[in-house]
């Protein structure tokens, strides 16, 4: 951080406020303006369509703890949709990638190939990842059925919806973990390995007591980045059940966007987000303090 | 130690298979036959459904919807194509196409312009609040982007973007990611040459254009890709700015298609198909570029 420069005249003073002005013109208009928008809609009964705007103080967020109110339903039906999805989701997002990173850490030809192709659903959208499983999960002329000989309703009752959701996602995003575990792999020094096969550790051994410490932090950000994502869902659940069946796997996403963007009570919607941001953070904190306990004796 | 266990000259550059390394008994054969054959598994599990998508689409709809399906295609067509074309007026795909074209690519360009200029200033230049400023950028990163959609989407209104491309383009445009990743190359990047331009009378835009950049293409080929991609599969936020049937990008127009055409799935499947053509080939090209980017985004962790 500190670069070890002479203090000698390199720029005008105003030079460096030049180069920053562009990011910051916009990095204010898009995301401080915003954040700061967002809490002052929330207080207000903002309703797009209506002239008068009246500040509204908390109501907005006491409603979505009022069960007598009108979006307290839909609210935390959406809240306990994100919250499966996210418990039912992650342990394989974050399980199935360490061991693919394992797999390809080691020395075989063509590994940077394989790498590639675990990767490669990832570069696709949701909207193409959306109609591919629509189409492929079809309860009729579905192709899963057809492998399978089954006639599961992928789509259309529960859990089977769920756990059509759940594996279109680990299959679309699976990649994007494993690079990441990859990277983490690769930093551990080969001399622990060493060390730990002189002590005679089979490999599941080294496993337990190398490479997991060893990818500890990775192992943090990897988990805190899928919770993030995973309550990010909101375009598979729209294009494949659209929200069913019933409400079923309709997310707190699908929930405020439908509030702030087609019913266009945006104040509510900005409460909703606001709300879904701070369970975001509780976990996100309370999971950081759960995985920081032990940490790898050559790291400390 | 390298210089020890350096294989002789002109043997293979990869250095043997694990199994061989540790002298695994006989069994290592069967072990690794086992290997492959999950790595087979898993190819055809990956790349299975994008070409299931690509097969469909080249299928008459009555053998595409057949029980039980067959694999390839009895006589290959591409009607479902010719069909995507003749959907102009609520459907025009092509024009779908060069909107995604457009905005992806006025998106990457207006992120490695704003981007490289500011990752510039906080990398190399001294001033008042660069700390402050650079904490204040970092820490949006771990703001949800969910709570910026409502809020935005009054700010595009009052600007008069809604339904335009920059709604599309510029907003995203404001992430912290590309400025924090490529702050962190420049500052990795050798001082010596500036120092040496700087006496030769050299101002801060020179060197930064002449000596900076050309220095960090790699960083910015990474950002370039990868802010490319995420534009062009951006499906939220032009579902809800964009309105007007011949302005929409291609994942906000598939799911228009897919209400229209539910059970003619070589055309939803041939237009998921042309969505993704464009992603999979820059990804071959520029795979190291991804898989770099991504690996680096990691070790901020």
């Amino acid at each position: 951080m500190a670069t070890t420069t002479p203090r000698i005249r390199r720029h005008a003073p105003w030079t460096p406020y030049a180069f920053m002005a562009p990011f910051l013109v916009i990095f204010a208009t898009f995301v401080l303006a915003p954040a700061l928008l967002g809490i002052w809609m929330s207080l207000h009964d903002w309703d797009f369509m209506l002239e008068n705007r009246p500040f509204v103080g908390l109501d907005n967020y006491l409603a979505l703890f009022d069960s007598t109110s009108a979006v307290f339903e839909m609210f935390w039906n959406g809240m306990r949709a994100t919250a499966i999805f996210t418990v039912a989701s992650v342990p394989f997002l974050v399980a199935i990638p360490l061991a693919l990173a394992v797999m390809l850490n080691r020395r075989f030809p063509g590994r940077t190939v394989f790498r590639a192709i675990f990767f490669m659903p990832y570069v696709l959208g949701v909207a193409v990842v959306g109609l591919l499983f629509r189409f492929m999960l079809d309860p009729n002329i579905g192709i899963v059925n057809g492998l399978l000989g089954t006639s599961i309703p992928w789509i259309t009752a529960q859990p089977w919806a769920w756990i059509s959701l759940v594996a279109m996602t680990v299959w679309w995003t699976l990649g994007f973990n494993t690079i990441i575990y990859l990277a983490g792999l690769q930093d551990i020094p080969s001399e622990l390995y060493d060390a730990a096969k002189v002590d005679g550790a089979s490999a599941w051994q080294q496993f337990r007591h190398v490479t997991l410490p060893g990818l500890r932090t990775v192992q943090l950000f990897v988990v805190t980045i899928t919770i993030l994502a995973s309550a990010n869902m909101f375009g598979q659940a729209l294009l494949v059940t659209n929200g069913g069946p019933g409400d079923s796997t309709r997310t707190a996403l699908i929930v405020m966007l439908a509030e702030g963007l087609e019913s266009f009570r945006m104040g509510s919607a900005a409460a909703m987000s606001y709300l879904l941001a701070v369970f975001l953070g509780i976990v996100s904190i309370v999971q950081v303090l759960a995985m920081r306990e032990r940490r790898p004796r050559w790291q400390s | 130690m390298a210089v020890l266990t350096r294989p002789p000259a002109g043997s293979t550059p990869h250095p043997p298979p694990a199994a061989q390394r540790s002298g695994r008994p006989p069994g290592g054969l069967a072990r690794q036959g086992m290997f492959w054959l999950f790595l087979l598994v898993l190819t055809v599990i990956f790349i299975g459904p994008i070409v299931w998508m690509f097969l469909t689409s080249i299928k008459t709809n009555p053998e595409a919807t057949s029980v039980p399906p067959t694999l390839l295609p009895s006589s290959p067509t591409f009607e479902a194509y010719e069909g995507l074309l003749q959907l102009e007026g609520s459907y025009p795909v092509l024009r779908w196409f060069f909107n995604s074209l457009m905005a992806a690519t006025l998106h990457m360009a207006l992120v490695l312009a704003v981007a490289s200029t500011a990752a510039y200033a906080l990398a190399r230049l001294h001033f008042r609040g660069r700390g402050v400023l650079f904490v204040v950028i970092v820490s949006t990163l771990f703001v949800p982007g969910f709570v910026f959609l409502i809020p935005n989407y009054l700010i595009i209104d009052q600007l008069g973007w809604l339904d335009t491309v920059w709604a599309l383009a510029v907003p995203g445009a404001a992430g912290a990611f590309g400025v924090f990743f490529l702050r962190q190359f420049f500052a990795m990047l050798p001082t010596e040459l500036e120092e040496a331009a700087l006496i030769d009378g050299a101002n801060q835009w020179e060197i930064f254009t002449r000596i900076v950049l050309p220095n960090s293409k790699p960083a910015l080929a990474t950002l370039a890709v990868l802010s490319f991609l995420s534009n062009w599969n951006d499906f939220i936020w032009p579902i809800y700015v964009l309105f007007s049937p011949e302005r929409l990008t291609l994942p906000a127009g598939l799911r228009l298609l897919q209400g229209a055409y539910t059970t003619d799935y070589p055309v939803i499947m041939a237009g998921a198909f042309v969505a993704s053509v464009p992603v999979l080939i820059l990804f071959l090209f520029t795979q190291r570029y991804v898989i770099e980017g991504v690996s680096r985004s990691g070790l901020k962790g």
